[in-house]
């Protein structure tokens, strides 16, 4: 593995997240959005809208999906990217889930696939 | 595992529109094959006629290219012609020797010219008007020949006729009938347009039968004679007699056909694995030969490929619009009237104007717009919807015009205006772009113009502009809102099924509806979990557990966002009455919050603008009022005037009313936002005309008007009852409110349940019906019972971590 291990930084507690909702964790680079889906997975996206810079925190999680409460784009939760016709991304971070507790990392250059293999280890 | 395999047959609209419908909803399901007869994908028949005309390009006309099939690994064989279905050993095979096994088999092989069985029809320079192949040939002959003769006058000779004239030719059309296009334009609707066509050098010979097509001594065409012993000189003869299903390969495999090949609702035919759709089948006795109907099944037949088992074709209502640069045609339905129906007809032959609309049992069954065709999308409306047209009858024949949009330069007529006019105000989305994205991305529907051109997606108000720009761009092809349109993409189900599923299943939970409904996603999305969520509530009250993630966030948050992301609060003011007191808390508020704007609202009430999230619950503590639920689809404010307390003309404390009224509502949730007002006079200072529920004081007593709307579309309130008592208006406008939510489809308003189901309806149930109308009322305090002040609920520390962000992250923590 050429990466480096990701530093996880603990945030919270998987209940803290209400299922199908998300909370909002303040860092001075911006808001994080941590939503969590029916099937207790944690995604994290910085919390603005590539549209128009709408909180995605308040949105509706549907699916792996969000819906921008502003104008309704509809973002994918795994990438960040805004589903078609749309286009645009918001900014992703990985997210590791270890006994209950949620685990974030702001290591912008970690691939999805080495979060995976990391959680599967 | 091998998944299954489905192998289509045909190349065209019908059979790859399935596919699409298909991928949409389950993309992994099966193998694909497709077979095409002729050597290129997929294309738009329908856009033949411009590039006769030299409006278009070939290129331009291809719906899915050959990317397409690779990017879903269908494999695609083209130019290989089916000759045969094994339904025992289920296999087909193509003249060459190609086969291809299935599990599923999808018949789509169109229709075919009716050639007409007369001396010379096999003679060069005979041919149809069918494919690119038929159009690249008259496009040649036009370049080297002078005469062309088209048999048939109906919608694809006119247009080949137009075509073949435009590219030079001098062209006479041959017609069995009186009149062209008899069946879709009455006779004089046809008269019109025969004028106007010839005005454009177009030749006819109505009343002629063809008896022979004469050669020139070297197996090409020379003339073409008549019955009655005329000839005309031709180089090219084209037969637009009419199309015949394509059923000899069903037949040969020995499936059922009747003029097309027989299928029931479901688009399945006799042989349960195999489906057809298109112009090849017969539905309940008809053959369509227009593309509308063609999605309609696509859509059915494949979501029973998809095994969801769900949804049926019941047959379609066809319009019909001639794609002719320049000519306005339109007919839908039962245009030429007869025993039982009713016409209203405007006739101006100087302009080139002819409307006819016909009646049957207050209901418009047919259309005939000849010149002017603005109207023709909201009619053939009117006429799907079947709706009851009482008031709207006198001025139906003046168009949906008659009344006003707002946010669209006061446009009504897109045919009026320039590519460079902006069409929607709220996006900025010019005619021109809305144009382009149908023609080159392939657009059919409302739903698809808004989602790629954002056109007509915010407020709605342009949604007809965008539909009159659809049908002149698309012309037949358009596909009008189908009567039941699907909730959203989770499901093929109606508002209306919906409604009715939650009510007989006893539903309460979104998990029970989506199991029960076979929603196709895991968890809805947000246009549809809100309307279940409404649904279930207003149905099931005091059982329906409210689901937060199930609302919008001004919902869920009790404060309406903005588009900086904070929040606005309007605290509860009854009847626009305020004190000394209240003023004094909201000034504190202002301070102490920092808050940038202080605003009176059109609902007389005080807005604080720009609250952080995390100060909503302080806010409303220290207010020390009630929501006044300005965020919600829920009841919003009774506006009033000073009534008879103050007023030298007021006959009735309005004010009192309206602050009863809004007593009684308060926390009532809603399909949309209901507002009120309580006016003292017939001054109506209130304006209770644009309200959903408007009361005027007069001296007897009190009138009720229902299904105003001051919005999108300036709607006025109709007179509903007028009454004696304030018991008495409280009673006829719950129980109106409460047929309202019990019965409207989410996110219609008043005006909108009004208009499908009909005033008379609503006089019925509220008015003539006494126990009726106290029965709702009461299910209306029942359900209104026991519901709290969700700020109060919040105070107290309801939900407290939605307004509460996380803790700041402290400690790195080691990976396992």
């Amino acid at each position: 593995m050429t990466l480096s291990e990701p530093i996880w930084l603990h945030v919270c507690d998987v209940d803290a997240i209400p299922r199908l909702g998300s909370r909002v964790l303040p860092h001075a680079s911006g808001d994080i959005a941590l939503f969590r889906t029916e099937d207790d997975n944690v995604f994290a996206l910085r919390d603005k809208c590539p549209h128009k810079g709408g909180a995605l925190s308040q949105g509706i999680v549907h699916g792996e999906k969000v819906t921008c409460p502003l104008h309704g784009w509809n973002l994918e939760l795994t990438t960040g990217e805004a589903c078609a016709p749309d286009v645009g991304c918001a900014q992703r971070f990985a997210v590791r889930i270890d006994a209950g507790e949620v685990y974030l990392s702001l290591d912008e250059t970690v691939s999805g696939k080495v979060v995976e293999a990391t959680a599967a280890a | 595992m091998r998944k299954p395999r489905l192998v289509v047959i045909g190349n065209g609209m019908a059979g790859i529109r399935t596919l699409e419908e298909l991928l949409e909803i389950a993309p992994h399901q099966y193998d694909i094959t497709v077979f095409g007869a002729e050597p290129h994908p997929n294309y738009n028949r329908i856009l033949l006629s411009p590039v006769l005309a030299g409006e278009q390009a070939f290129a331009d006309i291809v719906l899915n290219p050959l990317d397409w099939y690779a990017q879903h690994d269908i494999t695609l064989h083209l130019g290989k012609e089916v000759t045969q279905i094994d339904r025992t050993r289920r296999v087909v095979r193509c003249a060459d020797g190609t086969e291809a096994p299935y599990d599923r088999l999808l018949i789509a092989t169109g229709s075919s010219p009716f050639i007409l069985p007369v001396p010379g029809k096999d003679l060069n320079g005979v041919i149809s008007y069918r494919d690119i192949r038929d159009t690249e040939i008259m496009i040649e002959t036009a370049r080297v020949k002078r005469h062309a003769v088209v048999i048939g006058g109906g919608l694809l000779g006119l247009e080949a006729a137009n075509g073949l004239k435009l590219r030079g030719m001098e062209v006479t059309v041959v017609h069995l009938a009186d009149t062209l296009l008899e069946r879709q334009l009455d006779s004089t609707a046809g008269k019109l347009l025969q004028k106007s066509l010839e005005a454009r050098g177009l030749a006819f010979r109505l009343s002629h039968q063809t008896s022979a097509i004469l050669d020139d001594g070297h197996g090409s065409v020379r003339a073409v004679r008549f019955s009655n012993g005329d000839e005309v000189a031709a180089d090219l003869v084209v037969m637009a007699a009419g199309i015949r299903p394509n059923t000899t390969l069903a037949e040969a495999a020995g499936l059922y056909c009747s003029r097309g090949i027989v299928v029931s609702d479901t688009l399945q035919t006799y042989d349960p694995r195999i489906y057809a759709v298109g112009e090849c089948v017969s539905h309940r006795g008809v053959a369509y030969g227009l593309v509308a109907p063609l999605f309609e099944q696509a859509k059915v037949c494949a979501n029973h490929l998809a095994l969801m088992g769900i949804g049926s074709y019941r047959g379609s209502v066809l319009s019909t619009k001639l794609k002719v640069t320049g000519i306005d045609l339109f007919s839908a339905g039962d245009f030429l009237g007869g025993e039982g129906t009713e016409e209203i007809v405007l006739s101006d032959p100087a302009s080139g104007v002819y409307k006819k609309l016909v009646i049957r049992d207050d209901k418009l069954v047919g259309a005939c717009l000849y010149g002017d065709t603005t109207d023709g999308a909201w009619y053939f409306k009117l006429l799907r919807e079947g709706r009851a047209l009482g008031e709207l009858r006198e001025r139906i024949m003046f168009g949906e015009s008659s009344v006003g949009d707002a946010g669209t330069q006061g446009q009504n007529r897109a045919s009026s205006m320039a590519d460079t006019d902006e069409v929607c105000g709220c996006n900025g989305v010019c005619k021109g772009t809305i144009v382009r994205a149908i023609t080159e991305k392939g657009l059919f529907t409302l739903d698809e113009v808004k989602k790629h051109t954002k056109a007509a997606s915010s407020c709605g108000s342009c949604a007809g502009l965008c539909e009159q720009i659809l049908m002149s761009t698309l012309g037949s092809t358009y596909d009008a809102t189908p009567k039941e349109k699907a909730v959203c993409g989770c499901t093929d189900l109606s508002h209306a099924d919906v409604r009715r599923a939650v009510r007989e299943h006893h539903l309460t939970t979104h998990r029970a509806a989506f199991n029960v409904l076979g929603w196709r996603t895991p968890n809805g999305c947000a246009t549809c979990r809100p309307a279940l969520n409404y649904y279930m509530l207003s149905t099931w009250p005091k059982e329906a557990v409210d689901d937060p993630q199930s609302r919008f966030v001004n919902e869920r948050v009790h404060a309406n966002i903005q588009k900086d992301n904070t929040f606005s609060v309007i605290p509860q003011m009854k009847g626009g009455v305020t004190n000394a007191s209240e003023l004094r808390r909201i000034a504190d508020v202002a301070d102490k919050y920092h808050i940038p704007m202080v605003k009176v609202t059109g609902g007389q009430r005080i807005d604080l603008l720009g609250v952080k999230k995390e100060d909503l619950v302080s806010v409303w503590r220290d207010l020390g009022m009630p929501s006044g639920h300005a965020y919600g689809k829920s009841i919003r404010t009774v506006k009033t005037c000073v009534g008879s307390e103050f007023c030298r003309f007021g006959t009735q404390n309005s004010t009192q009313m309206g602050i009863d009224l809004e007593t009684m509502l308060a926390n009532m949730w809603s399909p949309h936002k209901v507002k009120l007002a309580v006016s003292g006079c017939p001054r109506n200072c209130a304006e209770g005309g644009i309200k959903d529920v408007g009361v005027i004081a007069v001296d007897s007593g009190w009138e009720l008007y229902v299904g105003g709307n001051g919005g999108i579309k300036t709607e006025v309130a109709q007179f509903l009852v007028k009454v004696k008592t304030a018991e008495e208006v409280k009673e006829y406008t719950g129980a109106f409110l409460q047929l309202y939510r019990e019965e409207a489809y989410y996110l219609d308003r008043t005006v909108h349940y009004i208009a499908r189901v009909g005033l008379d309806y609503v006089k019925q149930r509220v008015v003539n019906d006494a126990a009726n109308r106290r029965a709702l009322y009461e299910r209306l305090l029942f359900s209104l019972d026991g519901l709290t002040d969700p700020w109060q609920a919040r105070i107290d520390g309801a939900q407290a971590n939605e307004y509460r962000p996380l803790p700041a992250l402290g400690v790195a923590t080691e990976t396992a």
